[in-house]
């Protein structure tokens, strides 16, 4: 088992904390969103994102950004609980990117 | 609060246990096997490493803050006085002495 990718306290070589404050971007707000929404419908705990945050394949999780990693953690648990299946998330992913571009 | 049922009080030395196994864990890995002192009790909560797995979290588990030295958590640390305080869970907890 080892350490997880997620606790990495005291780890060398990791490099200071980035303090600096940014600008949220329209996608992350909105991530946030859902993520209240599901909590608010008790969908999920955020001990269930957490683990699936953990469990995620290390090259995937350290490639993403915070709410990237939301996002994921979030469709994971929809697929798990069969309220969302691949196929609806693939379908409506090819709308958006219809509508507004490749991300 | 249900205090009366937790097994260590504000002041007891307490060894973090060393334990390596899978699932939804809140004690930080830089911690476990490192001893340290109760500061408080914050009282019983729903586990965690149940919830995380869609469980109901129970029993609950008393959480305690848990301070330590940082020269015995980190090599090369020598500024003696400071200490670290993390809150883990009693199951995670034995009695030091």
């Amino acid at each position: 088992m080892a350490r997880g990718h997620h606790d990495v306290g005291g780890l060398a070589g990791a490099g200071p904390i980035d303090q600096s404050q940014h600008e949220l971007a329209d996608w992350e707000i909105l991530a946030d969103a859902i993520n209240q929404a599901l909590g608010a419908k008790g969908i999920r705990r955020t001990d269930e994102l957490r683990r699936v945050r953990e469990e995620m394949e290390s090259d995937a999780y350290q490639g993403m950004s915070y709410y990237e990693r939301w996002i994921a953690s979030m469709e994971t648990i929809l697929l798990e609980k069969k309220i969302l299946t691949r196929d609806e998330i693939d379908r409506k992913l090819a709308e958006f990117e219809k509508k507004w571009g490749e991300p | 609060m249900n205090e009366s049922t937790a097994k260590f009080k504000p002041g007891e030395r307490v060894r973090v246990r060393f334990e390596d196994r899978p699932g939804h864990i809140r004690t930080p890995w830089y911690i476990r096997g490192k001893t340290g002192s109760v500061e408080r009790i914050h009282g019983e909560f729903l586990n965690p490493e149940s919830l995380g797995h869609g469980g109901d979290g129970l029993p609950k588990k008393i959480l305690y803050s848990v301070a330590f030295q940082q020269g015995e958590v980190w090599e090369r640390y020598d500024v003696t006085q400071d200490k670290l305080v993390v809150d883990i869970f009693e199951h995670w907890l034995d009695p030091a002495n």
